[in-house]
């Protein structure tokens, strides 16, 4: 297992370095000149190239990357260009934390209820409840997020008025208001998952309940209880884990709709208000964090995936 | 459970039978066809567009945020403009830009998965390492970065889904190339002389059409899922245009005083049910394909 | 034991099931009777879709969602299943009834300990968890696991598949059924594991006085393992008897017909042709109002198209469903036997040769050597057999000649000239000369493609022809193939099994080929189709003068085909001779064992010589002889130590043993005599 793992460490390490390249080069696209982004157009052209040269940013781009990459080992994100003296770290930190809330709330909501739909539905294959559930989340996960949302703001919001519009609680609220408020976002990000997760875990179920083994439990006079939870489950859950983690990407996708869409000040909503402004230290910071977010994700999720088969924890058959 | 369907020798005529029973299948399919109306529905009026709608979608008038029901079936928005004819019109641009994306990244794709999936070595290895990098990034994510660097318009939204998509779909056209690359006609055509361009697009091509298919119909869903959010975002289809998302950003803020929600909904309606009738085709398709 | 200890273990009255496919009921199992005394084995035999597993299933209750006992009734010591309620099926399944089937591997559930899984054996009859896995141990010491206790603490993936079959038998034995069904168990099995599997099978089932419902296509299996004997043609039991009156006095057309379909009893391509059965085997659910075998029957008249043939006793337990069951076994012939076939030359250079061919693999870090300098040559209108176990090398070696892997070391010539070791290196003339016919059709058709285009594009890639010319040399292929004008726009998904395979037969050969390997080109054949695909490859054979490298686990086709026989063991060749010879002895040990563990229909006195071990890995081959772990007549220390030459022992006759010939004769003398008499 020890040699899988480290596996997966290596590759995420190596996409992580090719994820950085990604994020700056598509940062270089950027049109115009930086400092004159920066000073306006009334700013003479001499302290454009001097605002350029303390920015380094007139410097061959492998040159610029290298500088970019060491900042980022030492912890320095750099200074943002929008909030002038303010650091990136400083104020992605507290957005990340934020956005983390209210992805670990629409997780805690989707997972479960979308894992149980998925054994539902395979349960009940071809039948009514398959179908609706089948056919319910991907109505779900098709429509956009900002369209669920509003249906969901009119429902609760506006008709019931049960719950706020806005997803921020004023400061000072407790956990339990906090997560009132959060509630319509979270809802509306478990909509677009519930479907896809729904989908893999039926699939995986329908599956295991095919299988040999689960004949064989059958015909040892076990009762459909034990054959499920003992047999079925087990085996047919394990590739739902790793779909669940790359469903994170998605998710934090969707935070940069429904942080906007509920005015959360979240990651997604600085990488918003940075691209609507070119603030390119901020954008290239905050797409990378997002990017980190992914691979711990999906590393965690090798790891519970390899805790969980013995095929990877006692190595395969030669 | 197949062993029954694969019990008998297939026979010229049962097969036949079983074809043309598999398209009736197709034909019965509720979704298939429920997903086929709503798209079709969608279709005609991105065709016709303002010509036949009730009122111009685009013309201003003094009756502003009627309710609907009224003279006007769903009111007007802050403008004072028929909501009915703006939803009808709403249809035009997604409809060019989702489809032609889809198409763009659904070409790239299957030429990189043949090509990648056939060979496999470094460039494989190398190639899976940069989806693998581009899939820890949202699709909106870098859709939002690429835009803001090179300015929205139409073209850069079919562009930057389409290269996004590519990546995508060549993994999944990379693994069903994989399959077909282990079965024996691919050594038997090159025991004939066969060059490999020969085997990956007229042996193994016609194999994985099924899954490419599927894979093209999802990912048409998911274009207008990204079109639809980048507009609302302000980075995609740009005023004055009545897209549906664009209705919602201009209009969403009259949502929290509470009254106003007509100008909101029925856009939203209109997106969701494209989406949900894209997405029943291609549960019908892979319903089919993969039976 | 029940109350009912007198009842049969399993009765079949008038058993009809049917699955709905398409939403239409579909026939599988016809009035199906059948009745096993406690303690007693019964063989059900029929080929692919005669409803054989169907049984099976019916009788534990478990068929696919779409499928139902129509009719009739199954007991089981007594109690009819179809009747039961879940709770009492679940304690008739805890306590009276196990099923083995084909694949352990997937039998087992991959993510529990085998403890665990075996001790639920117990559990489900009210045994506590501790007491369970110590029955469990005790369990897999029944079935000869030496070491029980490692073996419970792993996962099923890191059990050898003799070994998980062996876990399976200890699951379903552990209750002490009154019923065992075994279906194929064996099957995807190698020999020297088969016959070990089947060893232990009957050793428990004698101990146990289990009843056991054995199902198999192979009859050998079925001599070897049981008492009474089913035939099964399309659902419908055609013959029952003793197997010893139903396999050599056989009064049903269809056995008749399977049982001239095997090459058996040292049968050889020189002594004619296969028998075979016209036809198809009837469309899933088909209507048939008279006797179902009619449309293929050779003998059939009128009454037989029409009129079911009531069951006819024909004394002793014996059975026939047919109404000329007298004339049965002068069943006339489908083809005529008389075969032409040319003498082999071996004057002069031969065809192809390879010299100290080597090919190294790398795998998890590991070189596993697949081939380790193998070297043998092949004539103009001969086939050289390719024997050996699973992992032995015969495929690595198919491929490395055929240049879709390219060899390590060593060197193949064709006329004298060296080839390429890869294909793209090779000429349009030099590929051309080396073909394949791969062992699944299915697998080696573009399922895309139609007859017309696969094989005009063989012609113009191989032949050279195209247009009209390559219609005409088409049609000419599809005749030389058996294969009916009318096919040419079918899509191989249309076409049967055997008519697959005759396409793939056909596109090899349409370039005049030199050298054609044979990749087990029947194992995934039923015995009928098998017979016909055999005599159409011997055939062409004869026309063309082309030589064969035939590679197959069936020691009996091998035996039928080849002229000459190679035997591999871990990559390296164990012996190399004449096909008479090899059978014959005296032959290297392995090939001794490998001869001894085939169970055949004429079983014959043949003492099965048991192996020590399993086969070894070829990432870590054993030291000096590589078959010296488990070989039988290991004569001591030098066999662990030093690695024998192949030398030719006698004419054309190489053997890689430390044993002089002259002893090995002696040796074996006493087990052939044995054999022969």
């Amino acid at each position: 297992m020890g040699r899988f793992l480290l596996k997966r460490l290596g590759l995420a390490l190596i996409t992580l370095v090719l994820l950085s390249m990604i994020v700056f080069s598509l940062a270089q696209l950027l049109p115009g000149n930086v400092g004159r982004n920066i000073l306006g157009p009334f700013a003479s052209q001499q302290q454009v190239d001097q605002t350029n040269h303390e920015l380094g940013v007139d410097r061959p781009i492998v040159v610029q990357y290298g500088r970019w990459v060491s900042h980022l080992l030492h912890g320095n994100l750099g200074n943002s260009l929008e909030y002038q003296g303010s650091s990136v770290a400083g104020l992605l930190g507290p957005s990340l934390v934020n956005s983390l809330k209210l992805a670990a709330l629409a997780f805690l909501i989707c997972v479960p209820l979308s894992i149980l739909g998925g054994i539902a539905a395979a349960l009940r294959q071809g039948r009514v409840t398959d179908r609706s559930i089948t056919i319910g989340g991907l109505s779900l996960t098709a429509v956009p997020e900002f369209v669920t949302a509003i249906v969901l703001i009119v429902i609760f919001g506006v008709v019931f008025k049960l719950l706020p519009t806005t997803a921020q609680a004023p400061p000072g609220s407790s956990f339990l208001v906090q997560i009132k408020y959060l509630l319509l976002p979270a809802l509306a990000l478990t909509a677009v998952l519930f479907g896809y997760i729904a989908r893999i875990a039926r699939a995986g179920v329908i599956e295991a309940l095919d299988a040999d083994y689960t004949r064989t439990a059958y015909l040892k006079g076990l009762d459909t209880r034990t054959v499920m939870f003992r047999h079925v489950l087990r085996n047919a859950l394990l590739p739902t884990i790793a779909v669940v983690a790359t469903q994170t990407g998605y998710l934090i996708g969707g935070l940069v709709v429904i942080e906007k869409l509920f005015n959360y000040p979240g990651i997604g909503q600085r990488i918003y208000i940075a691209a609507q402004n070119k603030d390119f230290t901020m954008l290239e910071s905050g797409v990378l964090v997002i990017g980190i977010v992914y691979l711990v994700a999906t590393l965690v999720a090798d790891t519970l995936y390899s805790l969980l088969n013995p095929r990877i924890r006692y190595g395969a058959a030669e | 459970m197949n062993a029954v369907a694969a019990a008998a020798p297939v026979q010229p005529s049962e097969a036949r039978v079983a074809r043309r029973e598999t398209v009736a299948a197709l034909l019965r399919s509720k979704t298939f066809i429920a997903g086929n109306l709503i798209v079709g529905f969608w279709v005609f009026w991105a065709i016709v567009g303002a010509h036949l709608t009730p009122h111009d979608p685009l013309a201003q008038t003094s009756s502003v945020l009627a309710r609907p029901f009224g003279h006007y079936w769903l009111g007007t928005d802050s403008l004072g403009r028929d909501v009915l004819s703006r939803v009808l019109a709403g249809a035009t641009s997604i409809m060019k830009i989702a489809p032609l994306a889809t198409l763009l990244g659904v070409a790239g794709g299957t030429v990189v998965g043949l090509v990648t999936g056939y060979f496999r070595g470094f460039v494989d290895d190398a190639l899976g390492r940069v989806i693998d990098a581009i899939l820890a990034l949202p699709l909106i994510v870098i859709a939002v970065t690429a835009i803001v660097s090179i300015g929205a318009s139409n073209a850069t939204l079919i562009v930057v889904i389409g290269a996004v998509f590519t990546p995508l779909v060549a993994r999944t056209v990379r693994a069903a190339v994989l399959a077909e690359r282990d079965l024996d006609y691919v050594p038997a055509a090159r025991l004939r002389g066969e060059r490999a361009p020969y085997i990956m697009f007229v042996e193994i091509l016609p194999n994985v059409l099924g899954p490419i298919i599927v894979e093209g119909t999802v990912r048409l869903g998911y274009a207008i899922f990204a079109v639809a959010g980048l507009t609302f975002l302000g980075f995609g289809i740009q005023p004055p245009s009545p897209d549906w998302s664009l209705q919602i950003a201009e209009n969403y803020a009259l949502l929290a005083g509470g009254s106003y929600w007509w100008t909101v909904l029925f856009p939203g309606l209109a997106v969701a049910s494209l989406v949900i009738g894209v997405n029943l085709v291609a549960d019908g398709l892979t319903q089919v394909v993969e039976r | 034991m029940s109350a009912s200890a007198f009842e049969p273990a399993l009765e079949l009255v008038d058993v009809d099931v049917a699955y709905k496919v398409r939403g239409i009921d579909r026939q599988v199992l016809r009035g199906v009777s059948l009745t096993i005394e406690r303690g007693h084995s019964y063989g059900l035999v029929g080929e692919s879709g005669c409803g054989k597993s169907t049984a099976a299933l019916a009788i534990v209750q478990y068929l696919p969602r779409n499928g139902r006992v129509r009719a009739g009734e199954i007991r089981i010591a007594g109690r009819d299943v179809v009747s039961l309620t879940r709770p009492e099926l679940r304690r008739l399944r805890a306590d009276d009834v196990s099923m083995v089937y084909q694949n352990p591997g997937s039998a087992l559930n991959p993510s529990i300990r085998v403890g665990a899984q075996v001790a639920e054996v117990f559990t489900v009859r009210g045994v506590k968890k501790a007491e369970a896995l110590e029955l469990a141990r005790g369990a897999l010491v029944k079935v000869q696991i030496a070491d029980p206790g490692s073996v419970l603490e792993r996962y099923p993936h890191q059990l050898s598949g003799g070994m998980q079959q062996r876990v399976v038998i200890a699951m379903a034995l552990a209750k002490d059924p009154t019923l065992l069904i075994l279906d194929e168990p064996t099957t995807g099995l190698d020999a020297t594991v088969e016959a070990e599997v089947l060893d232990l099978v009957a050793g428990l089932q004698a101990e146990f006085q289990t009843a056991v419902l054995f199902i198999s296509h192979n009859l050998g299996v079925i001599a070897k393992m049981c008492e009474q004997v089913g035939v099964l043609y399309a659902g419908r039991l055609v013959e029952e008897g003793s197997v010893d009156r139903v396999l050599h006095e056989p009064r049903h057309p269809y056995t008749v017909g399977l049982l001239r379909c095997i090459p058996r009893g040292g049968a050889r391509k020189d002594h004619g042709r296969l028998d075979t059965i016209a036809g198809f085997l009837p469309n899933l659910g088909e209507e048939l109002p008279g006797c179902v075998f009619a449309p293929r029957c050779t003998l059939a008249k009128e009454i037989c198209h029409t009129e079911e043939p009531p069951l006819h006793a024909l004394g002793g337990g014996h059975v026939s469903r047919c109404h000329f069951h007298e004339e049965a076994e002068q069943l006339p012939r489908v083809e005529a036997a008389q075969l032409e076939l040319p003498a082999i030359e071996r004057n002069f250079e031969p065809l192809l040769r390879f010299d100290d061919l080597g090919k190294v693999f790398r795998q998890h870090g590991h070189h596993v050597h697949a081939l380790v300098g193998v070297s043998a040559a092949i004539w103009p209108g001969e086939a050289l057999g390719l024997v050996g176990e699973s992992g032995s090398g015969k495929t690595t070696l198919a491929r490395t000649l055929l240049g879709i892997v390219g060899p390590t070391s060593g060197a193949v010539t064709l006329d004298g000239k060296a080839l390429e070791g890869r294909l793209g290196q090779r000429s349009a003339d030099e590929i051309r000369a080396l073909q394949i016919v791969f062992q699944n059709p299915d697998s080696a058709l573009n399922r895309r493609h139609s007859v017309r285009r696969i094989l005009r594009r063989a012609l113009r890639k191989l032949a050279g022809v195209s247009g009209a010319a390559a219609d005409r040399r088409m049609i000419d292929l599809m005749h030389s193939v058996r294969l009916a004008e009318r096919y040419v726009s079918a899509k191989p998904g249309q076409l049967s099994g055997g008519l697959k395979q005759r396409l793939a037969i056909a596109r090899a050969f349409a370039g005049e080929p030199q050298v054609v390997v044979c990749d087990e080109p029947t194992s995934a054949l039923d015995v009928s189709v098998q017979a016909a695909i055999l005599n159409l490859l011997v055939e062409l054979q004869a026309e063309r003068r082309v030589a064969y490298l035939f590679i197959s686990h069936d020691l009996g086709v091998v035996r039928y085909i080849s002229d000459r026989i190679a035997v591999l063991y871990l990559g390296r060749l164990m012996e190399l001779g004449p096909a008479e010879v090899v059978f014959d002895g005296p032959h290297h040990p392995y090939t001794e064992a490998l001869l001894s563990a085939v169970p055949t229909i004429d079983g014959g006195g043949r003492e099965r010589i048991k192996l020590a071990g399993e086969i070894p890995s070829a990432a870590e081959p054993p030291s000096g002889c590589v078959f010296h772990t488990r070989c039988h007549r290991k004569v001591g220390e030098i066999c662990e130590l030093e690695e024998p030459p192949l030398v030719e022992v006698e004419g054309g006759h190489l053997m890689s043993c430390h044993i002089p010939i002259e002893e090995l004769r002696v040796l074996q003398a006493g087990r052939r005599e044995a054999a022969t008499a």
